[in-house]
C-alpha cells in the first residue's frame, strides 16, 4: 500500500465520519436540531478532524522516523571485520551499494533470486539485465544485508498501514462516542482551525530561520578551511576548479572583486533608472491628465512584469552587440581606427538594461510618495505665485525626499539581488576596475556559476556559494529596514 | 490673468517703472523645460518597453515556422528489415537505418546522381537528424507502413531552415557559409515543386531538449513549469490565505505578531537567488529531494510566493469594510463563522488577482531554478513532479548560451511564449479586479 493510497483511505474514513457525525448529531435530538449546541455539519466536522488529523500525523512522524530507524539497523547488520576498517564515507558508499542492490533485488523472479544470493559476482550480470546497474566495488556482504534492508521496510509499510487506518478508526469512534447534544463542536472543531491559521502564519518565521540557519552552517563549514578575513577583505578572486585535487593550488576566495562589481553595476542602473523614473513619476503626479496616466502608468509597470531572463536575453543579444558596433564606430570617427572600446559583456551594458528594469519600481514608489503629500502644501505654493515646477522643485519634492530615498534605497536592494540580466551580461571575470567599458561580475554570478554543474558539499569550491550568499542576503537586508525605516517614519509626518 | 493687469498698470503710469522684471519669461519656460524632461522620462520608459519587446518579437516571430520537405518515403522492407525477423525481435525496427529512406526519396525527387559523392552529401545535408525519430515512430506505430509509399513531410535541417528564412547573408563567400551554392539550388528546386515549405512549428510546443535547433523544444520545460505552478498554487494559496486570516483577523497584538509583520515584509524583498541556496541546503541536502525536480522547484516558488499572496490576502481583507463584521457578530455568528462566511467571499476577488500576479512572478523566475539543477538536458516528458524537467525560464537561458542562428530565433519564440503565458495570467487578473472589484 503506497502512501497515497494511505491518505486516501484515510480521508475516505473522514469523509464517512462526516457523514456519521451529522446523521447522529440529528439523530440524538430526534430531527430538532435546534436543542443541539452546534449546528450539524460541526458534529460532522469533529468527526472528521478525529478520524484524520491524528492519523496523517502519525503517517508524517512514520514516514520521517522509519528510514532513520532502518538505515540504523542496516548499518548494525554490517559484518564486524569490515566495519571496522571502513571510513564514514566509505561507509555511505557501501550502504548507497547495498540501497542498489536490495532495488534490484525486488525485480528478481523467485528462481533468479536463489541464484543472486549466493554471490555478489553472480548478482551483478543478472541485475544488469533487469536494467539496475552496480558500482563495481561490491562485496558479499552487502546481499544479506540488503535483504534485510527489504524486509524491513517491507515490514514497515504494511505495520505503517495496519497503525494508521487503525488509529484512524479508532479516532473515528471515538469521536463518535463523545457526541452529545450539549458536546460544543463548533468551539472545538473551530480550535482546531485557528491552530490551523497560526501554524500557517509560522511558515514566514520558518522559511527566514531556514534561511538564516543553513546558509550560516554552510558559511561555517566554509570558514573552517578559508579564514574570514581572507574572504571579507581579499582583493583576488580565484576559486580553481580544477586544482581542486592538488593541495598547493588553494584557491583565493575575496569578496571585494565581487562585491565592487555589484556594487559598481548597481549604481549605473541607479543612474538610468532615477532620473527616467523620478521625472515619469514627478510627470504621472503632477501633469499627467487621468487619461493619459491611466494608460502610461500600466504600460509602464509592463516593464516590472517581464521576467529578468528576457532582459538578460536582450542585453546579450541586442543591446550589448549595439554597443559594441558602436564603439566601433565612434573609435573609426574619432582615431580612424576600427576598434571598439567596449565590450559585448560589460559594466555598461549590464547597468544599462538593469536600470531599464529598474523605471517602473523607482516611478510607481516614487508617484504613491508624491502623491501623499498634502494638498495644502501644494496649493498654498501656487497661491503664492509659485510655477507648478517652483512647487514641485522648491515645496513637494524636500517634503516626500525621505520617501524617495526610501524607495531609492529599496530599488537598489533590487539592484545588487539582480541575478540573470548579470549573468547574462556583465561577463564572469572578477577584476577590480573602474572603466564602465569592461566587463565585472558580481556576487550573483559567482552564486550561480560556482552552483552549477557537479557538486559537491565538502569543497570550499561549492561551500563560499553560501557564505556569498549570506553577504548578499544581509546587505539587502540592511537596505531593506532601513528603507522600510525611513517610509514609515515619513508617513507617520503626514498621518 | 498676470498678463491682463499689467497692462492697465504700464498705460496708466505712461512709464514702465512701476513694473519689475520678474522673470516671467525664464520661469516660464523653465516650467515647459521641466514638463518636457518629465513626458520625456516616460516617452524614454515607454520607447524601451516597445524596444525589447519589438526586438524579441523581430527575432523570434519566424521560430513558429519551421521549413520542411515533402518527400514520397517508400518504407522498403530491404532496409528495414532484410532478414525478416521483425516478429521475433523488437530491436530491429527500432535500429533500422530510417535516414537511408529518406536520403533515397530525397535523391529520387532532386536527381541526384548517386554515384556523385559530394552531391549526395550535400543533398543529404537538407535532412534533419531528427528524421530517424520521426520515421521510427510511424513505423513501430504501425508495422503495416513497410512495403508501401507515403507522402511524408520531413524537418529540414536548422541551417537549412535559417537559409530559407533568410537569415543567412548569401554574399559572403561560399566557403565561409554553412550553406553552400549546391545546396542553395536544390532549396529553390525543392521550392519550385511546392516540396519545401514553412509549416507551423508545432515541434516547438511538443519537443524536448536537443541539440539540433530544429528538433528542440520546450515540451519538458511547459510541463514542467505546469507541475511547479501546481504545488505553488496548491501550497501557497492556502498557507498564505489562512496566514493573512489569522494576522490580519485574529492575532493579538504582541511581540511575536509584530516579528511576523516585519518578517513577512523583509522575505519579500529577499533576492530570489537566496531562495534558490534555501532549496538546495534545506529541500536537496537536508531532505533529500531529488534535484532537478519540478517538486523541488515548486517549493522553491512557494516560499517566493508566499510573502505576494500573503501581502495581497491581507490588503483585500482591510478593504472589507469593518460593518460587515459587526453586521456578522450582532447576529450571532462566531468570529470564525464571520470571517469564513462573510469576509473571506468578499476578499476573494482581491486574494485570487493576487495569487495570479504571485504566480506570474513565480513563472517568469529563474535564478533559484538554476541552483536546483533544473539546467538540465532533459528530452523525455517528466511523468511525475519528481522526475528530472526544466522550466520554461531555464529552457530560454539554456537555448540563449547556444550559438547558432535557429536557436537565436528560437530562444526568442520561447520568450515570446512565455511573455504570451505572463499575460493572459495578468490580463485575467485585470479582468478579475474589474468585474468583481467591490467599493464600499
Amino acid at each position: 500500500m503506497s502512501v497515497t493510497t494511505i491518505i486516501a483511505l484515510v480521508l475516505v474514513i473522514g469523509v464517512v465520519g462526516y457523514l456519521a457525525g451529522a446523521a447522529r448529531a440529528r439523530m440524538i435530538v430526534g430531527g430538532e436540531t435546534a436543542k443541539l449546541h452546534s449546528r450539524p455539519g460541526y458534529y460532522g466536522s469533529f468527526i472528521l478532524v478525529w478520524a484524520t488529523l491524528p492519523a496523517l500525523l502519525l503517517l508524517l512522524v512514520w514516514s520521517i522516523a522509519a528510514p532513520t530507524i532502518i538505515d540504523g539497523q542496516v548499518r548494525d547488520s554490517i559484518p564486524q571485520n569490515v566495519s571496522a576498517e571502513q571510513s564514514a564515507t566509505e561507509e555511505d558508499l557501501s550502504i548507497n551499494i547495498v540501497e542498489a542492490i536490495a532495488g534490484g533485488l525486488r525485480l528478481l523472479d523467485e528462481r533468479e533470486l536463489q541464484q543472486a544470493t549466493a554471490g555478489f559476482v553472480l548478482l551483478r550480470p543478472l541485475l544488469a539485465e533487469k536494467g539496475v546497474a552496480l558500482a563495481g566495488n561490491g562485496e558479499d556482504w552487502m546481499i544479506p544485508s540488503a535483504q534485510l534492508l527489504n524486509r524491513l521496510q517491507d515490514a514497515s509499510l504494511i505495520w505503517k498501514s495496519i497503525a494508521v487506518i487503525g488509529l484512524s478508526i479508532v479516532g473515528f469512534a471515538a469521536g463518535l462516542l463523545q457526541i452529545r447534544a450539549q458536546l460544543r463542536a463548533r468551539n472545538r472543531v473551530e480550535g482546531v482551525i485557528h491552530a490551523g491559521l497560526i501554524l500557517a502564519s509560522t511558515v514566514a518565521i520558518l522559511t527566514t530561520v531556514g534561511i538564516v540557519l543553513s546558509m550560516v552552517s554552510e558559511t561555517g563549514r566554509f570558514f573552517t578551511s578559508v579564514p574570514p578575513q581572507e574572504f571579507f577583505f581579499g582583493t583576488v578572486w580565484d576559486p580553481r576548479f580544477a586544482n581542486a585535487e592538488d593541495p598547493d593550488a588553494a584557491g583565493q576566495f575575496g569578496l571585494i572583486p565581487l562585491l565592487a562589481g555589484t556594487l559598481y553595476i548597481a549604481f549605473v542602473a541607479m543612474l538610468v533608472a532615477v532620473p527616467i523614473g523620478l521625472f515619469a513619476a514627478i510627470y504621472m503626479a503632477e501633469y499627467a491628465g487621468s487619461r493619459f496616466r491611466s494608460i502610461a502608468k500600466p504600460l509602464l509597470e509592463v516593464l516590472a512584469g517581464i521576467p529578468t531572463i528576457v532582459y538578460g536575453f536582450f542585453a546579450l543579444v541586442t543591446v550589448g552587440p549595439f554597443l559594441r558596433d558602436l564603439s566601433g564606430q565612434i573609435a573609426s570617427i574619432a582615431t580612424g581606427d576600427f576598434n571598439s572600446f567596449i565590450s559585448a559583456t560589460s559594466v555598461l551594458t549590464a547597468g544599462l538594461v538593469m536600470g531599464i528594469m529598474l523605471v517602473p519600481f523607482v516611478s510607481s514608489l516614487s508617484d504613491d510618495i508624491i502623491s501623499a503629500v498634502p494638498r495644502a502644501m501644494r496649493d498654498g505654493s501656487l497661491g503664492l505665485g509659485a510655477t507648478r515646477s517652483e512647487t514641485i522643485k522648491r515645496v513637494i519634492l524636500p517634503a516626500a525626499l525621505p520617501g524617495v530615498v526610501g524607495a531609492l534605497l529599496m530599488t537598489a536592494s533590487r539592484a545588487i539581488g539582480e541575478t540573470m540580466i548579470v549573468v547574462m551580461a556583465a561577463g564572469v571575470a572578477a577584476r577590480l576596475s573602474i572603466n564602465p567599458f569592461e566587463p565585472m561580475t558580481t556576487v550573483t554570478v559567482k552564486i550561480v556559476s560556482q552552483l552549477t554543474g557537479d557538486l559537491e558539499f565538502t569543497s570550499p569550491q561549492t561551500l563560499v556559494a553560501f557564505a556569498l550568499g549570506l553577504t548578499l542576503f544581509f546587505i539587502t537586508l540592511a537596505l531593506n529596514v532601513y528603507a522600510l525605516y525611513i517610509v514609515r517614519k515619513y508617513r507617520e509626518q503626514y498621518e | 490673468m498676470t498678463d491682463a493687469s499689467l497692462t492697465p498698470a504700464t498705460t496708466a503710469a505712461g512709464t514702465r517703472t512701476h513694473t519689475r522684471d520678474i522673470g516671467l519669461k525664464a520661469r516660464y519656460a523653465a516650467e515647459r523645460r521641466f514638463r518636457a524632461y518629465g513626458l520625456a522620462a516616460i516617452a524614454l520608459g515607454l520607447f524601451f518597453l516597445f524596444l525589447l519587446l519589438g526586438s524579441v518579437i523581430a527575432q523570434g516571430y519566424t521560430a513558429f515556422w519551421q521549413t520542411s520537405i515533402q518527400l514520397d518515403i517508400n518504407f522498403d522492407e530491404e532496409v528495414l528489415d532484410p532478414d525478416g525477423n521483425r516478429d521475433s525481435d523488437r530491436m530491429v525496427l527500432l535500429t533500422a537505418n530510417y535516414p537511408l529512406l529518406a536520403q533515397r526519396a530525397l535523391h529520387e525527387k532532386l536527381g541526384v546522381d548517386p554515384d556523385d559523392r559530394a552531391s549526395r552529401r550535400d543533398a543529404n545535408s537538407l535532412l534533419s537528424q531528427g528524421v530517424r525519430t520521426q520515421l521510427r515512430d510511424m513505423v513501430v506505430a504501425d508495422p503495416s507502413i513497410i512495403g508501401t509509399t507515403r507522402t511524408v513531410w520531413v524537418l529540414a535541417h536548422g541551417d537549412i531552415d535559417s537559409a530559407a528564412k533568410g537569415q543567412f547573408d548569401l554574399t559572403v563567400e561560399e566557403s565561409r557559409r554553412r550553406v553552400n551554392d549546391r545546396q542553395l539550388g536544390y532549396m529553390e528546386a525543392l521550392e519550385e515543386q511546392g516540396a519545401m515549405q514553412g509549416r507551423f512549428n508545432t515541434g516547438l510546443f511538443t519537443f524536448g531538449a536537443s541539440s539540433r535547433p530544429e528538433t528542440a523544444g520546450m515540451g519538458v520545460a511547459i510541463i514542467g513549469s505546469f507541475y511547479m505552478m501546481l504545488i505553488v498554487l496548491v501550497l501557497a494559496l492556502p498557507i498564505g490565505v489562512a496566514a493573512s486570516i489569522y494576522l490580519e483577523e485574529f492575532a493579538p497584538k504582541n511581540r511575536l505578531t509584530d516579528i511576523i509583520e516585519v518578517n513577512i515584509n523583509n522575505l519579500a524583498a529577499v533576492p530570489s537567488i537566496v531562495y534558490g541556496l534555501l532549496g538546495l541546503a534545506v529541500f536537496i541536502n537536508f531532505a533529500g529531494l531529488p534535484r532537478s525536480a519540478a517538486v523541488v522547484g515548486g517549493l522553491v516558488l512557494t516560499l517566493m510566493t508566499l510573502p505576494t499572496i500573503i501581502i495581497a490576502t491581507r490588503a483585500a481583507l482591510k478593504a472589507v469594510p469593518p460593518s460587515i463584521r459587526a453586521a456578522a457578530l450582532g447576529v450571532g455568528a462566531s468570529k470564525m463563522q464571520m470571517v469564513f462566511h462573510h469576509v473571506l467571499p468578499l476578499a476573494a476577488p482581491g486574494i485570487l488577482t493576487g495569487t495570479i500576479i504571485g504566480l506570474a512572478t513565480a513563472l517568469g523566475e529563474t535564478a533559484p531554478l538554476l541552483l536546483i539543477g533544473m539546467v538540465a538536458f532533459v528530452a523525455d516528458y517528466p511523468a511525475t513532479p519528481f522526475d528530472p524537467s526544466t522550466a520554461l525560464p531555464v529552457q530560454i537561458y539554456m537555448w540563449s548560451g547556444q550559438a547558432e542562428r535557429a536557436f537565436v530565433e528560437r530562444t526568442s519564440g520561447a520568450i515570446i511564449i512565455l511573455l504570451l503565458f505572463l499575460a493572459v495570467m495578468n490580463i485575467t487578473a485585470i479582468i478579475l479586479r474589474r468585474r468583481f472589484e467591490r467599493r464600499w
